[in-house]
């Protein structure tokens, strides 16, 4: 042809000159547009704000936003004297964004992260952090890794599903005792990925010990379109219990697949399930109702959970437990800088170690961390129940956050 | 002028390897550690679709297959991941070298093999996602143990030299093949795979080679991934996107280039980067990267090295 | 194993949701026979369309089917000006350009959907979406067994659209012989854009027809994509009957897949299927040989 091996180059000294140029200023300029603010308390939020998991991350969003509007509006670290600033990233899901935000956020003078929604990130984003030994407070990743890699600036504050998956084994055998213990099958239905496959496992072992009769452990993809055939299978091993554990657009498939299909049995025991929330019990009241599940959840007795769920409905949004878990991480977080009464990272990690943060509206024990976990969280089980026409959540155990008894087995 | 001459070469190499010393922040470091690992990836793709004009979907493949190869290697039997780094390649180079086989025994071209690709990085990931010994759905979790002997390192400094290596020899394979009667025979097929047949070229043997190569470097890119983030499940490791990525920067940047590769992962990653910089509303960036994509192909159709090209022509006139 | 209950079930259920996927192939299928292009924004139109469906039921009380009237002929202007305007004209002519401008437009809507409708799961609440059909042994809800009928429907009215109209002889020419059909006075431009919004009013169908048993986010369309591009390829690209009987055999498979694979195992039966046809017979099961 012609000079084709020249004119494909383009020009070598071009692009290095350009390039080298923008190098030069963004290391001068990218970061440092942030630092230029006023003195503030920074905190970074790590969360998945577009792709499949775009939703939970807005409301994890959201949680951590009034977290700190209300520290703010309460005098903010009055120890530093200084207010909290949200410096907000998108993970877009990927761990190498979360981690490459933490990397950005750091250098240009974040104070501490919380993130990141999904385990996979959080891990890799809490690493990024471990770097600078800058604190960093999950708020809803569930896997137990995260606080066992003897990393000193992870921190978290709601459970892990170890302890998840023990509470709702205890619940369920104690709501089952309750009346009278009529179920003893359960079929597991869950997703494919670490989250599902991890939390069925524990699930199974645990309730096996307990005296369940596993008849089934069905995994499925993500996504999964048709859960026709599953139901199938469901209907013909006649499990007492079925136990999904999925993301929300499975896990609604699923219960209007079961209702459909006509699959009969006595109580739907979610662990951790994705869709089981207040925008799923408006929308769907028929298929909610009576379905129980096992999560993070506020205590609907406490003063303090009654307002913010108004004030989160006020503005338009569903009072979801991301919203809450964010909420409470910023609260670690900020309680960590006030007795630390200093930014330095040494100083508030070790803050964050002997926290003793009053679990406000959750239904908590005490405060204490063990290795970055704070072992007095817990999961409760809470049901979908008619309340006044409408269908809400009300916590049915353990006995001391309930709001009302579990309606078990459900009605005909 | 010849932009190829050892000088130039030499220059953007150096200019390369000094880089840590020149920008002093580590996000920049992990910037520069990003871009390198997209451009080595895109090599993978550009060598078969950019040269031997064979477009392929699924080239996560590769990256996948590298990438499980080091982990499974280092968690279920304890071998160093150096060495998962080769057999990594290898199992790369022998996964092209299978789906090559069936493709181009079948007779598969244009969007046939596109396809196919496609076919087989799917079967990978349902399989990946269903067998005990790649942890099923859960996925591989490398524990932290920062040593570089254990490939892994402290800073981003050391991931940077590694990808950096990786990078160059991938740039270096793609020179040779540029400048060899390979090269050359492998182009001749890009243009018309039945003349250079009549030609007496054996398209099927060539095609291979370029398949195989592809695939030990995607595995290559593989393997330094899992080491980087020290976690793959089946959709980080067989998930569409990947293609997506390794297809884009090469088309972008302008396939059949030596330096495409690099230039299409600089300027997606940028134009990414500073939108999400400026952007805060969800979505709102990736809209603009959306657009901006939209329009580089749309006046730009050789890629980003090609708009270069049509400026020379438009000087020398 | 199973009684033969179960796999009557089976079969009935894989045919109920193959023709919802036949639904989405039937389009694709129109838009990859004719303009040879592999339209990756397939999945983000159906999410769009999606999305029209639940507005117009939230917002103005449209019940999905009384929608198909509004969705198809919207879509298919849609679908029109976006090859006109868009990738028309970005194309230059150039294979690899349409592809990777129908990728850009995915990404495009994705995130512009993600922006404007947040993330949130959308389901519509129909009563009717409960009232059970018995066919055999199997219990199928009203909207899948309307999705079928309308599947086949929609296949028959495309086949004849194609066989006995003067715009389908049109179309036929161009996809056969794309210089020559303009040599012969057809304005190969239009007639493109035509196919197109035609393979785009066929995803507002799909919608339509999807939304009272599924559901909607924005990145709802990855859901479909892949097995739309395994049906068109299995039944031959181009081939509206093709489409049908791939979607049924795609859901058949899929749902005996998942019956003695495993629901996640089980999907190994699409990409196999993929593979094979590839391999032995890459113009399909009702494509005409090159």
């Amino acid at each position: 042809m012609k000079n084709d091996n020249r004119t494909h180059q383009i020009s070598r000294r071009k692009l290095l000159k350009a390039s080298g140029a923008s190098v030069v200023t963004a290391s001068i300029g990218f970061p440092a547009i942030l630092s230029a603010q006023s003195k503030s308390v920074k905190i970074g939020f790590i969360h998945p704000a577009s792709g499949f998991l775009a939703y939970p991350g807005a409301q994890c969003r959201l949680g951590g936003q009034m977290a700190v509007e209300e520290i703010n509006a309460a005098g903010g670290i009055r120890s530093i004297g200084a207010k909290l600033e949200a410096v907000l990233g998108d993970s877009q899901g990927k761990p190498e964004i979360g981690s490459a935000e933490v990397e950005k956020m750091a250098e240009s003078g974040v104070n501490a992260f919380t993130g990141c929604y999904q385990s996979a990130v959080g891990l890799a984003a809490s690493q990024a952090a471990a770097k600078y030994n800058l604190p960093f407070s999950i708020d809803v990743g569930v896997s137990d890794r995260l606080v066992s890699r003897g990393l000193k600036n992870v921190f978290r504050f709601a459970d892990g599903y170890g302890r998840i998956t023990q509470d709702a084994v205890n619940n369920l055998n104690e709501i089952n005792k309750a009346a009278g213990s009529p179920a003893n099958s359960a079929v597991i239905v869950h997703e494919e990925s670490e989250f599902g496959s991890g939390t069925a496992r524990l699930l199974s072992g645990r309730l096996k010990d307990t005296g369940w009769e596993i008849k089934d452990v069905i995994k499925h993809a993500n996504p999964t379109r048709n859960f026709d055939n599953v139901a199938l299978r469901i209907r013909s091993m006649k499990p007492d219990i079925i136990i999904p554990v999925n993301y929300p657009g499975e896990y609604i498939l699923l219960a209007r697949t079961l209702k459909q299909q006509r699959v009969p049995f006595m109580a739907s025991y979610s662990v951790l399930g994705g869709g089981f929330n207040f925008k799923f019990m408006d929308e769907l009241p028929e298929i909610a109702e009576h379905m129980i599940d096992v999560n993070h959840w506020y205590n609907p007795n406490s003063a303090k959970g009654r307002e913010m769920r108004k004030k989160v409905e006020a503005k338009g949004k569903y009072f979801t437990f991301e919203v809450y878990c964010t909420y409470n991480s910023i609260r670690l977080l900020a309680d960590a800088f006030e007795r630390a009464g200093t930014t330095d990272p040494d100083a508030v990690n070790a803050a964050l170690a002997t926290s003793t943060l009053d679990p406000l509206m959750m239904p908590y024990g005490p405060t204490k961390m063990v290795n970055g976990q704070n072992m007095g969280s817990r999961a409760v089980s809470i049901q979908a129940q008619k309340v006044g026409g409408k269908v809400d959540a009300q916590v049915v155990y353990p006995n001391e956050f309930a709001s009302a008894k579990a309606i078990f087995p459900r009605p005909a | 002028m010849n932009f190829q001459k050892p000088s130039w070469m030499i220059l953007g190499t150096l200019i390369l390897v000094l880089l840590p010393w020149i920008l002093f922040s580590e996000f920049l470091i992990s910037f520069a550690v990003i871009v390198l690992y997209s451009a080595t990836i895109g090599h993978s793709w550009n060598i078969l679709g950019g040269y031997a004009g064979q477009f392929s979907f699924g080239s996560v493949l590769f990256f996948g297959t590298g990438a499980y190869t080091s982990s499974v290697l280092q968690m279920n039997f304890g071998i160093n991941p150096w060495i998962g780094l080769i057999a990594g390649i290898l199992m790369g180079a022998l996964v092209g070298a299978f789906v090559g086989f069936l493709s181009f025994r079948f007779g598969l071209r244009g969007s046939y093999f596109a396809l196919i690709t496609l076919a087989f990085a799917e079967a990978f990931r349902i399989i990946a996602n269903t067998v005990e010994f790649t942890g099923a759905g859960m996925g591989i979790y490398i524990p932290l143990d920062q040593h570089p002997l254990n490939f892994q390192f402290e800073g981003r400094t050391g991931f940077y030299y590694v990808i950096l290596a990786l990078f160059l020899i991938a740039t270096a394979i793609t020179l040779k093949l540029e400048n060899s009667r390979f090269g050359s025979r492998l182009k001749a097929i890009r243009e018309n795979e039945d003349a250079a047949e009549a030609l007496g070229i054996n398209t099927f043997r060539l095609k291979m080679q370029a398949i195989m190569i592809s695939g030990g470097i995607g595995a290559s890119g593989g393997t330094f991934y899992a080491q980087y983030y020290l976690y793959i499940d089946p959709s980080i490791a067989y998930g569409v996107d990947k293609s997506v990525e390794m297809l884009l920067v090469s088309i972008i940047g302008g396939m059949g280039t030596v330096m495409g590769p690099f230039i299409g992962s600089l300027v997606l990653h940028l134009i990414n980067e500073i939108s999400r910089h400026f952007i805060n509303a969800p979505g709102l960036s990736l809209v603009v990267y959306g657009v901006i994509l939209v329009l580089i192909i749309g006046f730009l159709p050789k890629g980003l090295t090609g708009a270069f090209q049509s400026q020379k022509k438009v000087k020398r006139a | 194993m199973f009684e033969p209950v179960i796999l009557v079930t089976a079969l009935i259920n894989g045919l109920m949701f193959g023709a919802i996927y036949a639904l989405v192939a039937l389009g694709l299928t129109l838009i990859y026979g004719v303009l040879h292009i592999i339209n990756f924004a397939h999945g983000a139109l159906l999410m769009l369309a999606m999305y029209a469906v639940y507005f117009l039921f939230n917002l103005l009380g449209i019940d999905p089917y009384l929608a198909l009237l509004l969705v198809i002929p919207s879509f298919f202007v849609l679908g029109y000006l976006l090859y006109r305007g868009i990738i028309g004209k970005l194309a230059h002519g150039q294979d690899q350009n349409i592809l990777l401008i129908t990728l850009g437009l995915s990404v495009i809507f994705e995130n512009a959907a993600l922006f404007f409708f947040k993330a949130d799961t959308q389901t519509l609440n129909l009563d009717y979406a409960y009232e059970m059909i018995e066919i055999g042994p199997a219990l199928v809800t009203l909207p899948k067994l309307i999705s079928f009928g309308a599947s086949i429907v929609i296949g028959l009215a495309l086949w004849l659209l194609m066989a006995k109209t003067d715009l389908g002889k049109a179309i036929r020419a161009v996809a056969k012989e794309r210089v020559g059909a303009r040599l012969m006075g057809i304005n190969v431009d239009h007639i493109f854009a035509v196919s197109y919004g035609i393979g785009i009013a066929c995803l507002g169908a799909a919608a339509c027809l999807l939304m009272p048993s599924f559901y909607v986010t924005p990145t709802i369309g990855h859901v479909f994509v892949i097995i739309a591009f395994t049906i068109v390829v299995l039944g031959g690209m181009g081939s509206f009957i093709g489409a049908l009987v791939g979607g049924f055999i795609i859901g058949i498979t899929e749902s005996f897949g998942g019956l003695f694979l495993g629901e996640s195992l089980g999907q190994i039966g699409i990409p196999l299927i993929f593979v094979l046809i590839l391999l032995f017979r890459p113009t399909g099961l009702f494509g005409v040989k090159a």
